[in-house]
């Protein structure tokens, strides 16, 4: 099977693991705060955010694309300054993948640490807080370790999503082969050429392989969490 | 000494509360839903008041004219929750030392801790929590102990497996406490001052023996309830008959059991409903213990009972008569009258 795949398909995946890592990794701590945010505060404009928050879960993922396009362009407003200033270019390159990837995959994060969150007895928190430790201590110590699983959670079913991603990503970045091209761009590719099926089969099985990989790993690492929280 | 004068609207509840609470145990009593729970987290600092002011010693905690709003994290209030709230992922000793380990040896000793203190929480029987609960607030060095109902939870033996521990809390450990209960047996064994909240209210406030022995005091504590608190000394026991012999400043109380040690004081509540009154000495009877003393008050209830206020000697009783006896005996303030007092009616829990 491993002969099906040519360089550019290994390219492929490679890349793919590179895009679902790091946007995971950026979006995790963000999902954590907007997470914590929508659990445990009101304030105006509760509403928005978490609109804003799920809207790529709800939007075509081809508009989230050209919205990106729109707005991280080297033209957009956000694109344009991130190029003056740090030179940085998103469009129709891999961090640009990544970034779709990312917003596509952020609310899932959310809604998987925000339901974490919610399960933890704000009572706990008033009991550290009596015996004085600091809000930030308060999190580390006490919050966070309680969540983990929940965290956890959110992060493979980001890291699943960020994988799978099509709609934006192809219409942010394209699929250029090497630079933007993930496993499914590569697959709808070669779908479109005849004969390219064994290859198409390769890739097929390496996604199963990374998603039941993923899972297995979380369910693992979550039943650890889970007694090391004592529940 | 905790000074607390607050008003806070909580939906269609309004908490309007003011009291001192000198050093001991300030018993907070009411039903539930009368604020108590509300109360404490305004000088925890976990509910802002609309207005008002709390100083505890020479710190203001909270003053809303002044705008000042002390964070929980700087009140030095050591919280014992009546759920305990101990961290579920971490062991005993680390919840203890969570917020600081002041006097660590000593309270884990006093508390009886230290078989637990690699456990986790959710091992733990719910006395035992409610004993870490109470060592982790200790050991953060309080500068006053809020208990909120910490033995509500609990049946009747972890109960008095607890109040022995608190109680030498209150007799070893300098920190005021505030101490939330609607356990009337609770409160007379505990408590140096009482104040009852109803509805939002302060509607009692007092040296515990006093507020206890008012007759109007009655119906807010609940009829059954209700009774005196008197201190005495223990001034003999005889050893045949298994009883002991009290004195106070009414006479002389005998009790059934061996309490205490000859000169020690004990505490004793003697419920209002176990008190029966009579004209003329009484002869004949089967009671030990037959007072001589005169009536203060007469305090008519919304039922058939009548709350009788008695002074004995210095000390002050209370008794609960029906209406009717009270017009056939044609009681009046000022009369001297017997108090009967039987003995096995005051119940070991009423003996601290």
């Amino acid at each position: 099977m491993m002969d099906a795949l040519g360089a550019a398909e290994w390219a492929a995946i490679w890349l793919s693991l590179r895009v679902a890592i790091v946007a995971t990794i950026c979006a995790l701590p963000i999902a954590i705060a907007i997470a914590y945010l929508l659990a445990r505060k009101e304030f105006p404009g509760w509403q928005l955010l978490n609109g804003l928050v799920h809207l790529p879960l709800v939007l075509p993922p081809v508009v989230t694309g050209y919205l990106l396009l729109v707005v991280f362009g080297r033209q957009g407003a956000v694109g344009a300054f991130l190029y003056d200033v740090f030179g940085i270019t998103l469009a129709f390159r891999w961090t640009g993948a990544a970034l779709a990837a990312a917003i596509m995959a952020f609310p899932l994060m959310v809604r998987a640490i925000r339901l974490a969150i919610e399960a933890v007895d704000p009572g706990l928190e008033d009991a550290a807080a009596t015996l004085g430790a600091s809000r930030w201590r308060i999190f580390g110590t006490l919050t966070l370790p309680l969540i983990a699983p929940g965290v956890l959670a959110g992060a493979v079913l980001g890291f699943a999503k960020a994988l799978g991603e099509f709609g934006a990503t192809i219409t942010f970045v394209a699929a250029i082969p090497g630079q933007t091209q993930t496993i499914p761009s590569a697959i709808y590719g070669l779908l479109q050429v005849p004969g390219e099926e064994p290859a198409v089969l390769g890739l097929v099985i390496v996604s199963i392989i990374l998603a039941m990989g993923a899972l297995l790993l979380s369910e693992w690492l979550g039943r650890v969490m889970a007694q090391r929280v004592g529940r | 000494m905790l000074q607390v004068a607050i008003q806070k609207r909580l939906g269609d509840f309004e908490l309007d509360v003011s009291f001192d609470a000198p050093a001991g145990v300030t018993a907070i009593f009411g039903r539930s839903g009368s604020g108590k729970t509300s109360l404490v987290n305004a000088v925890a600092g976990l509910l802002n008041p609309d207005d008002g002011r709390i100083v505890l010693g020479d710190q203001v905690l909270f003053d809303a004219g002044a705008g000042t709003r002390r964070a929980p994290q700087q009140r030095r209030v050591g919280y014992v929750f009546q759920d305990a709230r101990l961290f579920p992922h971490m062991s005993v000793e680390r919840n203890l030392r969570y917020g600081g380990d002041h006097d660590a040896e000593r309270v884990i000793e006093v508390l009886g801790l230290g078989d637990l203190l690699a456990r986790r929480p959710a091992g733990l029987s719910g006395g035992e929590k409610q004993r870490v609960a109470l060592g982790r607030a200790l050991m953060s060095d309080p500068q006053i102990l809020l208990l909120d109902e910490p033995l509500a939870a609990l049946d009747a033996p972890r109960k008095a497996e607890i109040l022995p521990y608190i109680e030498r809390l209150r007799d070893t450990v300098q920190v005021p406490m505030l101490y939330v209960s609607h356990d009337v047996s609770e409160v007379a064994r505990l408590a140096t001052t009482l104040v009852i909240l109803d509805a939002g209210s302060v509607v009692a406030s007092g040296p515990v023996g006093e507020v206890l022995s008012r007759p109007a005091a009655v119906p807010l504590l609940g009829v059954r309830d209700a009774g005196a608190v008197i201190v005495t000394k223990v001034a003999g026991r005889l050893l045949d008959d298994g009883l002991t012999e009290l004195v106070f400043s009414g006479g002389r109380i005998m009790l059934p059991g061996i309490l205490g040690t000859l000169g020690q004081t004990v505490r004793l509540r003697i419920p209002a409903q176990d008190v029966i009154l009579s004209r003329a000495a009484p002869k004949g009877i089967s009671a030990l213990n037959v007072l001589p003393v005169t009536i203060t008050a007469l305090e008519q209830g919304r039922g058939p009972g009548v709350a009788v206020g008695l002074k004995a000697g210095d000390d002050a009783l209370l008794a609960r008569v029906t209406r009717r006896s009270a017009s056939r005996m044609e009681l009046a303030v000022g009369q001297q009258v017997f108090a009967i007092i039987k003995a096995t009616a005051v119940g070991p829990e009423d003996v601290g």
